[in-house]
């Protein structure tokens, strides 16, 4: 089909033809707008109603008054939440897991890439594939067993992983690294042969050759997969909720979710509040770095 | 591996013997370092991975107190409940339902931001990935304050032109509606994302030729568009797939399996019957029934991948 229309590309009619075509592109153009916003309404408004209910009073939120709209705007439930030693808790454990798990992650799915993209050795291209098929494996399939694996563990050893909040180092990591190394694979694969083997015979080991070369040029790889780990260990809520149950050891989602309801009574403006800025550090990176986000993201099945 | 040393032979000009005896103990090198920089990866995958996958084989044939054999007990038992099979109905239903809504919503709005000028293009992306960005537990907190039983938003929209309250958690058919809703909410941008760097890889020129020949849009989309994205499209929709069925933050929090079971799925009612209601064995047996179709989906998309791999 190729071949014969490249043929009739320079058919007489193309000027007749535009002219209808750029009408029908305006009204395209329209239609594609309108439809937009109402898709991007749809999207935006669970995050604006987060923030119009954060600003308000309980009373008001209680009030038969309009709940699209703030009369009374009031900061007071984020100054309650940031001055709550129990939030900043849930804000530290979070933010300590997430570090630890993206550095982790890190330590590990580089060199592994690395070493599975250019030392090809007896079994990696099964290994490869076999990374691949972790990432497909889900943790609702694992956290029974691993919850009762720790449990053992903890008879068996003395040490108690369970209840503690650096259990999510060990456990976060098989939802990271899998991905991470599969797409680090991808980009380290991207990078032309003739570079390594430069350094290589000027005398670099494999690590200089890692560190030197394919690091700095596979950077922006590194960045979506530092993202991703970000993203993946800051929202996960299956595991926490499973391994950690004391108030001090809580990560964020699951300490919102536990400590402000409470039986039946729902604090929704403080609710919204700790969900917004539970929902901030992945919004801030992503308005910052969106273009390195989204190749992380397409990166999964794009590559390989 | 061979190439390389290969190439770098056939450059050193005269055969030195020192120089291919330091190749020969760089090559085992290499073979060791290999080994040692995957040995982490190799490690935690065998320990947190495969050996938790099989332990849960093994949990699945013992009895509550796990000191007891009970072979297939566990799902025999399964079997003769009712809301077992509720469980598996209601999993397919919504792991389907979710994913063609996400699929068919993605490669639409995918779509519309591709017709618009690419100067605003960013702009319009950058809105609509929101909801894929936002920890899925934080959103649903909001979704849940907007479908709250008393003060529900919608609600008090739909007051306003004169419908009735809709009971959006707390019925049968609108609970399975709202949960199967927020899940498209989240993951339909993700399926935007993806189709549109894909219909950004159809050449122009196609297009062009296409409508010379005098095709319609519909024409366009099905004989130009669709064909270029099959594959992207198979390995969207099986990974959303995978991810939709495991699903358990949505179901948990919006509904907590509610009302009467009516909207548990595998994963909300493993977490039910092993964590909440201490039976690990049983919770255990319920999530393997997850491993047949994750298994059918992973085989397709291995396939396609390696079809790609090799078009390549």
């Amino acid at each position: 089909m190729t071949s014969t229309t490249v043929i009739d590309k320079s058919a007489p009619t193309r000027a007749v033809k535009l002219r209808s075509m750029s009408r029908d592109r305006t009204w395209a153009l329209r239609w594609s707008y309108f439809f937009l916003t109402l898709f991007a309404i749809f999207a935006l408004i669970p995050p604006l109603y987060m923030l119009i209910t954060s600003l308000k009073t309980s009373a008001e939120i209680s009030a038969a008054t309009n709940p699209w709209w703030v009369y009374h705007p009031t900061l007071s439930n984020y100054v309650e939440l940031l001055t709550s030693n129990q939030f900043l808790t849930f804000f530290r454990n979070s933010a300590l897991v997430s570090i630890f798990v993206v550095t982790i992650t890190m330590l590990i799915s580089v060199p592994a890439a690395f070493a599975l993209a250019r030392m090809r050795f007896w079994g990696s291209a099964t290994l490869a594939t076999g990374v691949f098929l972790t990432y497909l494996i889900p943790e609702t399939l694992l956290f029974l067993p691993l919850f009762k694996m720790f449990v053992v563990f903890g008879d068996l050893t003395g040490i108690q992983l369970i209840n503690k909040w650096y259990v999510l180092l060990i456990v976060y990591p098989t939802l990271t690294v899998p991905f991470c190394t599969w797409i680090m694979i991808g980009y380290f694969a991207s990078i032309p042969k003739e570079l390594d083997e430069a350094a290589i015979i000027d005398g670099a080991s494999w690590f200089q050759t890692l560190t030197r070369i394919f690091i700095p040029v596979a950077l922006p790889g590194l960045i979506a997969a530092t993202i991703f780990a970000f993203t993946v260990s800051w929202a996960q809520f299956l595991y926490p909720l499973v391994f950690t149950t004391s108030t001090d050891q809580l990560v964020l989602p699951v300490g919102i979710i536990t400590t402000l309801i409470k039986g039946d009574v729902f604090a929704w403006g403080q609710i919204m509040t700790g969900a917004l800025l539970g929902a901030a550090p992945p919004l801030i990176i992503y308005a910052f770095l969106m273009d390195y986000y989204i190749a992380g993201l397409t990166a999964g099945a794009t590559k390989g | 591996m061979v190439d390389v040393a290969v190439e770098r032979n056939s450059a050193a000009p005269a055969p030195k013997i020192r120089k291919r005896a330091s190749l020969r103990t760089a090559l085992k090198r290499k073979s060791t370092a290999a080994f040692l920089m995957t040995l982490p990866l190799i490690l935690l995958i065998s320990l947190l991975v495969i050996y938790p996958a099989f332990y849960s084989l093994h949990l699945a044939t013992l009895n509550k107190s796990m000191q007891r054999f009970v072979g297939l007990g566990n799902f025999q038992f399964l079997f003769t409940r009712e809301t077992f099979w509720l469980v598996v109905e209601q999993s397919c239903i919504f792991a389907i339902t979710a994913v063609v809504f996400k699929a068919l919503i993605g490669f639409v709005v995918a779509h519309f931001v591709h017709n618009i000028p690419a100067k605003g293009q960013r702009k319009w992306r950058g809105m609509l990935l929101v909801p894929w960005v936002i920890p899925p537990a934080m959103s649903t907190l909001a979704w849940l304050w907007l479908f709250d039983p008393s003060y529900s938003a919608f609600n008090y929209l739909l007051a306003g032109v004169g419908v009735d309250r809709i009971p959006w958690t707390g019925e049968t058919g609108w609970a399975r509606f709202s949960v199967i809703l927020v899940n498209i909410w989240v993951g339909a941008p993700f399926f935007m994302i993806m189709y549109l760097a894909s219909l950004k890889s159809v050449p122009d020129q196609l297009y062009e030729a296409a409508a010379i020949d005098g095709a319609n849009w519909w024409q366009r989309i099905w004989y130009v568009t669709l064909p270029m994205m099959r594959n992207i499209i198979a390995i969207t929709t099986l990974f959303s797939l995978i991810v939709t069925f495991a699903n358990f933050d949505i179901v948990r929090i919006l509904t907590a399996g509610g009302p009467l079971d009516r909207t548990h799925i595998f994963a909300t009612w493993a977490f039910r019957i092993g964590i909440e209601g201490g039976d690990i064995p049983l919770g255990a047996s319920v999530s393997l029934f997850m491993i047949p179709i994750l298994a059918i989906a992973a085989v397709f998309i291995l396939r396609d991948i390696n079809k790609r791999g090799n078009e390549a």
